[in-house]
């Protein structure tokens, strides 16, 4: 038994391409992003806003897709894990200083860290430790324990520093 | 994990908004940030049949100083809020307590008013609106009514407000010069930006001889709402708040505290950390005061 209601379109800009579909009220963005559209970087983890897997960027900060609707993102413009690469698909300088630190073991949780220091890195070339801590605080890694994670922003930043002038990726 | 079938209207005013919610019978449901709503949709703690999404209504955004005190927006993002001037200027104990909000990704979707119409009872935007004794506004309708912040959180996500009312705006009061004020916010919670398992929250007028002439002090989540310490606030009053002043006054919170156990805490362990916690919110508010020039 279904009960579906009224489908809504809704256009946004994601990755920089435009687009637009017809979604139901209920449907998050999470599975908006993932079902309707195939960007399936953006991982589905506890599905009521605790682990942080599902985050992206709103507009250049960082959210959690499960806690919005689909349709609440009309207009808006939304970058996932897969905007982060360079355009031949190239990995970015963070996602490059994860690998080169083993920042991730089963890859579970890298989407939303890397959205989360991509965020942090835009708003802070220069993070201390205690901010990049706090900047991956709500986002749960069962695996490695953290450390490599703050080590990997820690050379991402060092790397961006290194280019001053140059945005973060 | 998935939110049974609900309809959805953006109303641009707040006056289509009041008229979507009093449609009773499509039990509708207001979405702000939508941070507390939308895990209670996804575990179907909730299941209105309609959704009324506030966020495109713009005179609900924004924090203004008017009246002798700072009113924000019930649709203003936390993100916002911590770093408008006019807060970390004219409201410090909120900006301090917003550090203790969630996490980046949640501040910057969750709003001032959701967290005050959820009313969790660790909640720390709360706890603010209750030790300074904000003014909540509601509207609907039939027009608009405001209510203290203790009288508007009468338990644990229970309030005062109607089902057609819209909560619009909160009213923190800025304390007039009284003699330098400082600030004290204080959590205990099992990680950071986790809920908190105790916080409390002090806000003190100090004079030029270091005598308190004016204390607000309260704790969160060892009351099934947000309480005000008067015994606490009378006993600093006149008084230089050092240790040795607060400490006498520490026990008169066993008479007034009724903690819960849960997984992370005792009800007894919740009173031990509920005592401390306050010390240190009168100390740092304080010092907070002293250090102000």
């Amino acid at each position: 038994m279904t009960d579906s209601r009224p489908k809504t379109t809704v256009s946004m800009t994601i990755n920089g391409a435009q687009i637009t579909a017809d979604v139901e009220p209920r449907m998050t963005l999470l599975d908006f992003l993932r079902d309707e559209l195939d960007l399936t970087g953006t991982h589905t983890g506890c599905e009521h806003g605790v682990c942080g897997a599902c985050s992206v960027l709103l507009n250049d900060v960082p959210i959690r897709s499960c806690l919005m609707l689909a349709v609440q993102a009309n207009g808006e413009r939304l970058t996932t894990v897969e905007g982060l690469s360079d355009p031949d698909g190239s990995l970015s300088l963070v996602q490059d200083c994860f690998w080169e630190t083993h920042a991730l073991q089963c890859g579970y949780c890298t989407p939303g860290m890397l959205i989360a220091a991509q965020a942090l890195l835009q708003r802070n070339p220069d993070p201390s430790r205690e901010d990049i801590r706090e900047a991956i605080s709500g986002n749960l890694c069962r695996c490695t324990g953290y450390g490599q994670i703050i080590e990997a922003i820690e050379l991402a930043a060092d790397r961006l520093n290194q280019r001053t002038g140059k945005a973060a990726r | 994990m998935k939110a049974a079938a609900f309809d959805f209207v953006q109303p641009s005013s707040l006056d289509e908004a009041c008229e979507h919610l009093s449609r009773a019978a499509d039990d509708p449901q207001i979405i702000a940030g939508g941070q507390s709503l939308m895990p209670m949709l996804a575990m179907r703690l909730v299941r209105p049949g309609l959704v009324i999404d506030i966020n495109k209504i713009e005179t609900l955004s924004g924090v203004v100083e008017q009246d002798g005190g700072v009113t924000i927006g019930a649709c203003t993002r936390q993100t916002d809020a911590e770093t408008s001037p006019v807060v970390s200027g004219r409201l410090p104990l909120l900006r301090k307590a917003l550090r203790f909000v969630g996490h980046d990704q949640t501040r910057n979707r969750g709003t001032i008013g959701g967290s005050l119409a959820h009313a969790d009872p660790s909640a720390e935007i709360c706890l603010t609106a209750v030790t300074l004794g904000a003014k909540i506004t509601l509207t609907s309708a039939q027009g608009q009514r405001d209510l203290a912040a203790s009288d508007f959180i009468l338990g644990p996500m229970t309030t005062a407000r109607e089902e057609n009312e819209i909560l619009t705006a909160v009213s923190f009061p800025i304390w007039a010069a009284d003699g330098r004020v400082g600030t004290g916010f204080q959590e205990v919670s099992s990680r950071q930006s986790d809920f908190a398992i105790v916080a409390a929250a002090a806000q003190v007028a100090i004079d030029d001889d270091g005598i308190c002439r004016r204390a607000a002090v309260a704790v969160a989540n060892a009351t099934p709402a947000p309480i005000r310490l008067t015994a606490v606030e009378d006993g600093l009053v006149g008084q230089e708040p050092t240790a040795a002043v607060v400490d006498p006054l520490l026990p008169s919170l066993e008479s007034v505290l009724e903690p819960e156990a849960d997984l992370h805490a005792s009800g007894t362990a919740r009173i031990h950390i509920a005592k401390t916690l306050v010390k240190r919110a009168i100390l740092e508010a304080t010092e907070d005061a002293a250090a102000d020039d």
